[in-house]
């Protein structure tokens, strides 16, 4: 495989948070395993959706690519060049091939500083730019997300959600990443709003070459925008395969029900289709169950699940794949 | 006879940097069992709408400038407080987006359960204690004898919303207020509190006006529905007819840039620019600016609400004047 093939891998990823009880003696009580045992890779130019329901362990993944939390085990590359081994000076010069975006665009910008401010900022911070050229290089950057350069002289709070996020994601492209990590970047969105941030990020992605990993808790959004979609839960994938394959013939059976859960916006469709009911809620990760994490809201279930943990495994000629031991059984046609 | 009436509710909030006009000349009808759902963006008045209706705006700097909303032949606006006290939460219960806080973090989940009924109707504790047994029950919570000993951070978000559907349906209301009852929780979550209230709604025989800002949410559980834009009323019709027969161009632009599952993963439609300040509101349609069918006398006339088919109301005065396909 070429190194564009291969461009982000992500092998065996395990993160662990310890949970503590006492203050002068602690006591090791378990461990949330967030993300346990996740294994991927990405493309150069690929736009993948990483989607799940709260608690799945999504973001911890995001995160810990990003290396702002640093794995139990398991390795992160990027272009070949660990970045799980990298520390101090070396991690932060490596910092400027991936960027991120996150939920929530008031909270992610500093209140004090002008858009100018801040996009100088994380300019400097990487690339050694004239003092003369950054009010160029900066109104170039506004134009690139569809802002105009009169809004380099203004403050966050003068800006709406949607125009924030075009903020959030114009300092991310300040250093010219070729990764860029978007947690949930449309969540904080209204409708209207939330589809021309979709579109600028596909068309950023096209014309910049940028690989994204787009994670989200909404899988119609994910599939706008994603080549490829992975699905959580309890920390490891279920399923992953490319965008279209995923919703319209999931494999696993968690797949399945995420999907038909999903409110369709067409009263006689929705009125037409049934629906998978999950029953419970999704278990706790301090606490996984044995076997298969999915198998006590399963409705596929055998007594084999409980005991056998599934791993993915590639379903048809497609690069699709999915951890369900019963996965030919009940996808057969 | 509908169960509810409002007419023209127009309600402000005065503040340091002007009037807020939140919900202005807003007029629909409930029927009995009906479901209808109001949807619109954040700031477009949906939630102050049933606020008011609640008597839950707080005033000052909230002000109900004109209007009526009569239940039977109470004017909810314009009731005392011990009238209103008396509807509200028997007659007309609400239950909220965020679960977490509108439970008390103090109170075991029975004493929060029996409290609308020691208000509400003359009856012993362990009477009481017994229906909100039966109604955690119906509400599909397990294990709900011990539950009900247990306080609201030992349960989780779907969970929570359970125990608020629960406390709101316990006096058999006749309506029930569902303010973005499914926000915050999981897709498979939402389904699952879907579900509980169209069972709760079959079985009581109540209406529900459901708030959302989700089309697609409101297109499975909803008769009627009520879209808003800064305030106003755009549209309102039956659902079939809402998305079939679209007779404003609000209701158009925000069915087309909902990312759906069904649809190929081309570039969605937006709608350009954003909604209007509410403090500068523009004048004639404030939908006008963004409109890609608005003509100079959009941004100049009043818009009003009027019937232009049968049952299918529009304020969109292009659509009112030149039967415009939008």
């Amino acid at each position: 495989m070429s190194s564009a093939e291969k461009f982000l891998e992500i092998h065996n990823v395990k993160t662990h948070f310890p949970v503590e009880k006492g203050f002068l003696f602690r006591r090791r009580l378990g461990a949330v395993k967030a993300v346990d045992g996740v294994t991927l890779t990405l493309r150069q130019g690929e736009i993948l959706g990483l989607v799940g329901e709260s608690g799945c362990g999504k973001s911890t993944l995001g995160r810990t690519i990003l290396q702002l939390i640093r794995p139990t085990e398991g390795t992160v590359s990027l272009e070949g060049q660990s970045l799980t081994a990298l520390r101090g000076a070396s991690l932060r010069r490596a910092r400027s091939a991936f960027q991120t975006v996150f939920q929530d665009p008031y909270a992610s910008l500093n209140p004090r500083m002008t858009v100018f401010d801040a996009l100088a900022e994380a300019m400097r911070a990487h690339v050694r730019v004239p003092r003369q050229e950054l009010p160029g290089r900066i109104a170039a950057l506004l134009q690139k997300v569809g802002l105009s350069p009169q809004a380099q002289r203004r403050y966050p709070h003068e800006f709406s959600g949607g125009q924030r996020q075009r903020i959030a994601i114009a300092r991310a492209l300040a250093v010219e990443p070729k990764l860029l990590v978007a947690d949930e970047p449309v969540s904080a969105l209204d409708v209207s709003i939330q589809a021309q941030i979709i579109n600028l990020l596909a068309r950023l992605c096209r014309e910049m070459g940028l690989t994204l990993l787009f994670i989200s808790h909404d899988l119609s959004v994910v599939k706008h925008i994603a080549d490829r979609i992975a699905v959580m839960y309890l920390g490891r994938i279920v399923e992953i395969g490319p965008a279209a394959d995923v919703i319209e013939k999931p494999l696993h059976p968690y797949t399945k029900a995420l999907i038909s859960a999903v409110p369709i916006p067409d009263p006689r469709r929705e009125a037409k289709r049934a629906r998978i009911l999950l029953p419970g809620d999704p278990p706790s990760p301090l606490n996984p169950p044995g076997g298969c994490p999915f198998h006590p809201r399963c409705l596929y279930a055998i007594e084999r699940c409980a005991q056998v943990v599934p791993v993915l495994e590639p379903f048809g000629q497609t690069e699709r794949q999915a951890s369900c031991i019963r996965m030919r059984e009940i996808n057969a046609e | 006879m509908p169960l509810l009436i409002v007419e023209n509710l127009s309600t402000s909030f005065h503040t340091r940097n002007g009037v807020v006009r939140a919900v202005q000349d807003v007029s629909f009808q409930l029927e009995r069992g009906e479901t209808l759902g109001i949807v619109g963006e954040s700031g477009s008045g949906k939630s102050v709408t049933c606020y008011s209706i609640m008597g839950l705006v707080p005033q000052p700097p909230g002000r109900i400038e004109g209007g009526r909303a009569l239940f039977g032949d109470v004017d909810l606006l314009a009731c005392s407080h011990r009238q209103l006290n008396r509807i509200r939460g028997r007659r007309i219960s609400m239950i909220f987006q965020d679960a977490m806080t509108s439970l008390n973090p103090f109170l075991r989940i029975g004493e929060q359960l029996i409290e609308p009924l020691m208000i509400h109707e003359n009856i012993a504790r362990a009477a009481a204690m017994d229906r909100a047994l039966a109604m955690l029950n119906e509400a599909g919570i397990p294990e709900a004898e011990h539950r009900l000993k247990m306080y609201p951070h030992e349960f989780s978000g779907g969970m929570r919303q359970r125990v608020m559907i629960a406390m709101a349906l316990i006096t058999k209301p006749d309506i029930l207020i569902a303010d973005e009852p499914t926000t915050a929780l999981d897709v498979t979550v939402q389904a699952q509190i879907l579900e509980l209230i169209r069972k709760m709604q079959n079985e009581l025989g109540m209406a529900v006006i459901l708030v959302s800002h989700d089309l697609g949410v409101v297109s499975g559980f909803c008769n009627r529905v009520m879209v808003m834009y800064a305030g106003r009323v755009m549209e309102s019709a039956q659902i079939d007819d809402l998305f079939y027969d679209t007779k404003h161009p609000y209701t158009r632009g925000l069915q087309k840039s909902i990312p759906a599952l069904q649809m190929k993963g081309e570039e969605l439609h937006t709608i350009p620019g954003q909604p209007p300040d509410p403090h500068r509101l523009p004048p004639g349609c404030p939908f006008a600016p963004r409109c890609g069918h608005a003509v100079e006398y959009c941004a100049k006339e009043e818009i009003r609400l009027l019937e232009v088919a049968p049952n299918h109301r529009t304020s969109c005065l292009r659509v009112q004047k030149e039967n415009l396909p939008v």
